[in-house]
């Protein structure tokens, strides 16, 4: 590894330092790199205490979410390319998009010897979703029918007037979840769903054995699953330090662990992390400090990954902004995009960390399409964009002097990015444009559901499962509860609904990219990039890679 | 003696109570509501908000929670946090890291800091008290953190002497390094204050009778010089113990040492008021116990110094 001057200098100060108070010999710690050689093959990396019990319904976090993935396996696991695939599952069908059969395999155990049958799942669903049971991921079962029986509040008021509401569900279980017998299970939603088993590989719908269900509690300190990895050994989560996994010999899946085990080891700083890394004292670490974005890839020549994952960011146009309506705001829209040089920024602004987009949704969900038609609008090109907005103006002129505000909040390190964008808009369409600080993101949040923001605004979307339509529906159907701009087409509409309808999922893909064809001429929002997941790994390990979600494929991990 | 000790007992009572009232008080008063920060960009249900609610009787106005809070606390109750840890492990399980780190710091300030302050006062003027000198004023100069990251790249990366840093097995070999910079600074100021304190007593009416008695030099040196000069440094190690626990959060930061000043972090963070709460009111008791001893302290080395009329 290379060290500039100035820590050359600094460094032999700290010698300096040492060998005046005596101090010399703080090397007496034994170990250095002993651990380096370790005959069990077991793979450390960087991670942080869980916010909660591992109960996989109440791990909604991504410290305590890698865990989970590795202790359970559900009915569907997703491929390296955020493809579902079933696991546990022998079969999901479905023939109108609302009703499903699923049928469990069998023969698959917990680690405790416990089988895993359907009501393994029938259960570990039911008491997920009850409001009393508190648990972080109870809304991922809001599809199923009965899931507002078992959600239900009452309003209260107290003796100050004030009115706070209390859990208090109607009915235990849920009425459109029902157990056939040992292997299979019927689901019957409120609506049509055509994706709704693309969720199920997510934590919130891993099996419980019996046990968990008694003492949740105890279970969420040492789980027993069924997936590729088991606790190392009861307390094997030393809290605040570390989580120890080791293989589970009995896992019949196809996520074989291709190590001895993993150990979580918390920090949290990301930058001792990183130079643990560097001294080979710890495996990988898949969060970076913000100055080693920069170095990350001279640091680490050969052991570090930089992929796209499914989140990506946006610049929103508000529906309700005059000068960006009908044809001359259609024109307009067009313009801003290919004003807006994302390879340069990307690369200049995030030295490479994020990829400039070319849809609407993300390179690792299945059904992902780089050349929408239409999708031509995000390539950058001055000459293009300068005409387009002469055309514009022909139609009804620029408001003379008026500043385009794009608005961002200062707690999440936008201003260099916004400042670049800005910049672009003014140099190639020669227009006033300048960032809009917010302190606080959810003040952004109050004034775009109060649809009283004068500009853009900046946003982002991490998918919850791997689907095209968790990126469309959600922030574009017309009133759906990320859609704050207020984007509203029949159209397009109506393409996702009968998506959701499908028979298969690669008939509700083309249906999602048909919709996004509608997206591109109406441009609701500029898509700018993708999220990527940066890492670094030691000389000890290799094959490191990330899934459709960021998260690293542990169970891939080799030790040399 | 006894009734002195007992008095100032019974004061850690109303700055118990006053502390605790306070910190409750500012953490309660933070922005944002720590329920719904457990959950992230997605929302949850308005139920489960209300269930979490209940569970740690946020819906409770500010006295009703700290009178809850004053209550479990006199059964040996501390509850669990947000994240359902019961706050009494979390203690126990970060106190003892941050306490060896301590005490080390402080072995290592007081053993060197004295040793080579008494040595550069014996010798004013000389060579090594220059150096010395220069080199405390270095010492002192430089931030906490750029010396702990130049220690741990120098000694932990780059000769590999020790881990960079200390993680779950926190024991006094793998602390010596974050010791040693936490000890750094505070090292400086007692090596100075022992040369300072030594040079004003070499000159001293007694050090004078005692050499003219015919003692021996190492025994007027450690038996009057030092032990004379010690308590102005007790009184600024003792202060300082109380410091070390607490305000170590940079040096922990650094090295990973899962230890108080990590977890007040998070736990500040996180709008976790009952584990912040639990962990100030144990830096209070340690602040308390750490005065007393060097009240006490000052008794033996000083025996003109009485508690008792």
């Amino acid at each position: 590894m290379r060290f500039s001057r100035t820590s050359k200098a600094l460094g032999l100060l700290a010698v300096a330092a040492l060998a005046l108070t005596g101090c010399g010999s703080a090397g007496s710690g034994s170990s250095g790199q002993a651990t380096a050689g370790d005959p069990n093959k077991i793979i450390t990396a960087y991670s942080n205490e869980p916010q909660h019990p591992l109960m996989p319904s109440n791990t909604n976090e991504v410290y305590g979410g890698r865990v989970v993935d590795l202790l359970f396996e559900g009915l569907t696991t997703y491929d390296a390319n955020g493809k579902s695939v079933n696991a546990l599952a022998q079969s999901i069908d479905t023939s109108d998009g609302q009703n499903y059969t699923i049928k469990v395999k069998s023969g698959a155990k917990f680690t405790n010897g416990e089988a895993v049958t359907a009501k393994s799942f029938v259960d570990a669903w039911n008491f997920a979703a009850l409001s009393t049971n508190a648990q972080a991921s109870s809304s991922f079962f809001e599809s199923i029918d009965g899931y507002d029986a078992v959600s239900a509040t009452k309003k209260v008021t107290g003796a100050d007037g004030k009115s706070t509401s209390t859990p208090a569900p109607t009915a235990q279980t849920m009425s459109g979840l029902v157990l056939k017998d040992d292997s299979t299970i019927t689901v019957k939603l409120a609506q049509p769903e055509a994706d709704w088993p693309q969720r199920l590989g997510y934590s919130a719908f891993m099996p419980l054995p019996s046990d968990a269900l008694k003492d949740p509690k105890a279970f969420g300190e040492n789980p027993i699953g069924n997936g590729p990895y088991k606790m190392a050994a009861k307390g094997a989560w030393q809290h605040d330090s570390q989580i120890a996994l080791v293989k589970n010999p009995d896992y019949q899946g196809n996520r074989t662990a291709k190590n001895g085990g993993v150990t979580f080891k918390f920090y949290t700083d990301p930058a001792p992390a990183y130079t643990d890394v560097q001294a080979n004292n710890l495996d990988v670490t898949d969060v970076l400090p913000t100055n080693a974005l920069k170095t990350y890839t001279t640091d680490f020549p050969d052991h570090n990954l930089n992929k796209a994952y499914a989140g990506n960011a946006t610049l929103n146009i508000p529906n309700y902004l005059p000068e960006f309506q009908g044809a001359a705001g259609q024109l307009r829209r067009q313009a801003i995009s290919m004003a807006i040089n994302r390879d340069e920024i990307t690369k200049v602004v995030f030295n490479g960390t994020r990829i400039p987009a070319k849809d609407f949704t993300s390179p690792s969900i299945d059904g992902y399409n780089a050349n929408v038609t239409g999708s031509d609008v995000l390539k950058f090109d001055a000459a293009k964009a300068k005409d387009l907005w002469a055309q514009a103006n022909a139609m009804s002129p620029w408001p003379a002097g008026k500043v385009l505000q794009l608005a961002y909040n200062t707690d999440g390190g936008n201003k260099e990015w916004i400042d670049a964008v800005a910049n672009n808009l003014k140099n190639n369409l020669g227009i006033q444009a300048e960032g809009q600080p917010f302190a606080k993101f959810a003040e952004i949040l109050n004034l775009r559901t109060a649809k009283t923001l004068p500009g853009f605004t900046r946003a982002g979307w991490q998918a919850d499962y791997p689907s095209l339509y968790n990126f469309l529906g959600p922030l574009l159907k017309t009133g759906a509860s990320a859609n704050y701009e207020g984007y509203s087409n029949p159209e397009f509409d109506k393409l996702l609904t009968e998506g959701l309808a499908s028979k298969s999922t690669d008939d509700a893909n083309k249906k999602f990219t048909q919709a996004q064809e509608i997206l591109f001429k109406d441009l609701p929002n500029l898509p700018l990039w993708y999220q990527a997941r940066q890492a670094v790994w030691s000389q000890n390990v290799s094959n490191v890679d990330s899934g459709w979600n960021g998260v690293l494929l542990y169970y891939n991990i080799t030790a040399k | 003696m006894t009734q002195y000790i007992l008095r100032r007992l019974l004061q850690v009572i109303p700055v118990f109570l006053g502390t605790t009232l306070l910190v409750y008080f500012m953490v309660f008063a933070l922005p944002g509501d720590p329920i719904r920060a457990l959950f992230g960009d997605r929302p949850p249900s308005e139920s489960v908000i209300a269930a979490l609610r209940q569970q740690y009787n946020l819906d409770q106005p500010f006295w009703v929670q700290y009178g809850l809070f004053l209550k479990n606390l006199f059964t040996f109750n501390l509850g669990v946090d947000f994240t359902g840890q019961p706050i009494a492990a979390t203690l126990g399980r970060v106190f003892p890291v941050t306490a060896m780190l301590a005490v080390e710091a402080l072995a290592i300030q007081a053993v060197f800091g004295v040793a080579f302050g008494l040595i550069a006062g014996l010798r004013k003027g000389k060579i090594f008290d220059s150096t010395v000198l220069i080199a405390s004023l270095v010492v002192i100069a430089v931030p906490t953190f750029v010396l702990g990251f130049v220690l741990q790249l120098v000694v932990g990366v780059q000769l590999g002497w020790a881990k960079p840093t200390v993680g779950a097995n926190a024991d006094w070999g793998t602390l010596i390094l974050p010791a040693t910079v936490l000890g750094l600074v505070s090292f400086a100021y007692v090596l100075r204050l022992t040369r300072a304190s030594v040079i004003e007593n070499m000159n001293a009416d007694y050090v004078r009778t005692a050499t003219a008695k015919g003692l021996s030099r190492p025994r007027v040196v450690l038996a009057h010089i030092l032990r004379n000069s010690m308590i102005p440094v007790v009184t600024y190690l003792g202060a300082n113990l109380g410091g070390l626990m607490g305000g170590a959060i940079v040096t922990e930061g650094i090295f990973n040492v899962p230890g108080v000043g990590q977890k007040l972090y998070q736990a500040v963070i996180r709008s976790e008021g009952p584990t912040v709460v639990a962990i100030v009111s144990v830096l209070v008791l340690v602040f308390v116990a750490a005065n007393l001893l060097v009240d006490l302290l000052y008794a033996w080395l000083d025996p003109r110094i009485r508690y008792e009329k």
